[in-house]
């Protein structure tokens, strides 16, 4: 059964790459549109040179930076919310805000106020706090009422109801919130590098394939932000699932 | 323990115009047990929550802050933390004094022991069940109120589940809600009717 469900996926993307080839084919034009066998050649001349992979490091880093601070400071804030009313209903609208402002107006601000070296850094974190933060309040909210008075009788302590209650319905959320967030990061992360051009950057890639009308170059660039974002989204979310289940397994 | 004694003064309860206890009294001494005993829907759990400082009564007290220890529960339902095993769920509550294999010995006595290191969320509805009445009676405590404790337990379970409470409780308050006078005999409680005016 595990066989042909996985068959039948490599089918289905061949079938698509059959398409996408026989298109481009059609258009006959690299410019306008790069077929499959376009974007290989662009990969195979871009991955043995020192700026591709310069490139996707220093990208990587800034917007992993800006992911990783993000997903601290709304667990934090989140919690801290959660306990104080006050806090929550002050942040409401800065969050409710940053939600609806465009990722472009944000870039222009960022290009005005810090320039173009740490842009990507910001970005990736505005994009991402109102997620995780959003995320942790509703994932504490979830917590079992049932347990929480049961935590109330037997006077449990506040790391215990941490560990025991709070984290477990927190994960969940997390987790989700996460797989979003981590998308976005990098999508607005390689848009803002885009608009800000910083030096040895994925970004930096994209607009100068763009200057050039290397289509194929787009396509490669596309193809690499993809896989790395993946790759980051799988070892992420399997890091946390440890750590859940290193809650769940170790001593009290 | 030193002996004490639960007293109930002049308590009213009510939701709305529904009034569920008036003006009742009553005094427990310790080291007995109490089944209260009355149909679904006369107030019991109502009692046993103010009881467990969940909520508040409208008038007349409770003289729960003069105890020597606190209340705890088995409630109604098993409110376990589902991902822990069930021995973690009864350390979790229980006081320091309490060793892991000591807390182990005691699950075994009710649970086999294969179950014990399992995630609670795989055990049966009767082994989730068992799990919260240890996890109640090894809690330091000078009074344990039970919400129809002996709910998805087969007869011979039963018995051993009431001789192991009756051991654990010695000294102590029980206080337990059930429909079964059987129950009650078994565990040697006085009978509690819930007043029938309600």
């Amino acid at each position: 059964m595990k066989h042909r469900t996985s068959l039948r996926r490599i089918l289905i993307i061949l079938f698509w790459i059959l398409l996408w080839q026989a298109a481009s084919q059609i258009i006959r034009n690299d410019i306008l549109f790069a077929g499959p066998m376009d974007v290989v050649r662009s990969l195979c001349r871009l991955l043995p040179t020192v700026d591709f992979w310069a490139a996707i490091g220093q990208s990587f880093c800034k917007i992993t930076l800006g992911f990783l601070a993000a997903f601290l400071c709304g667990i934090l804030l989140g919690s801290l919310a959660f306990r104080l009313r006050l806090l929550k209903d002050l942040l409401e609208p800065l969050m409710l805000l940053s939600r609806s402002i465009p990722v472009a107006s944000f870039v222009i601000l960022a290009l005005i106020w810090a320039g173009s070296e740490n842009l990507s850094v910001f970005i990736s974190f505005l994009v991402v706090l109102p997620m995780i933060y959003v995320n942790t309040l509703a994932g504490l909210a979830s917590t079992d009422r049932q347990l929480t008075e049961m935590a109330e009788v037997f006077s449990l302590s506040l790391p215990r109801r941490v560990r025991f209650l709070y984290l477990p319905a927190l994960m969940p959320y997390l987790a989700s919130g996460c797989k979003t967030a981590l998308g976005m990061s990098w999508k607005s992360g390689v848009a803002a590098e885009v608009i800000g051009v910083p030096s040895h950057t994925i970004g930096e890639g994209l607009y100068m394939a763009k200057i050039y009308l290397a289509t194929p170059d787009v396509f490669a660039w596309t193809l690499v932000i993809i896989l790395v974002s993946a790759l980051f989204e799988q070892v992420f979310l399997l890091l946390l699932n440890r750590i859940s289940q290193l809650n769940e397994r170790s001593r009290l | 323990m030193k002996p004490f004694q639960l007293c109930i003064q002049n308590l009213s309860k009510s939701y709305g115009s529904l009034t569920v206890w008036e003006r009742w009294s009553l005094t427990l001494p310790s080291g007995r047990a109490y089944c209260l005993m009355g149909p679904s829907g006369s107030g019991k759990t109502t009692l046993l929550r103010i009881l467990l400082g969940l909520e508040q009564p409208d008038a007349g007290s409770v003289n729960l802050s003069e105890l020597p220890g606190p209340v705890v529960a088995v409630f109604q339902e098993n409110r376990l933390c589902e991902s822990f095993s069930a021995l973690d769920n009864v350390l979790l509550a229980a006081g320091p004094d309490l060793s892991r294999q000591a807390a182990f010995q005691e699950l075994c006595r009710l649970l086999p022991w294969e179950s014990i290191l399992r995630p609670v969320s795989t055990l049966s509805g009767g082994m989730k069940r068992r799990v919260a009445i240890v996890r109640a009676l090894l809690a330091p405590s000078c009074a344990i109120v039970m919400d129809e404790p002996f709910t998805g337990l087969d007869e011979d379970t039963k018995h051993t589940v009431i001789a192991y409470i009756k051991e654990k409780t010695a000294g102590k308050l029980l206080l337990a809600a059930t429909h079964q006078e059987e129950d009650a005999a078994a565990l040697g409680a006085e009978i509690l009717h819930v007043p029938s005016a309600l």
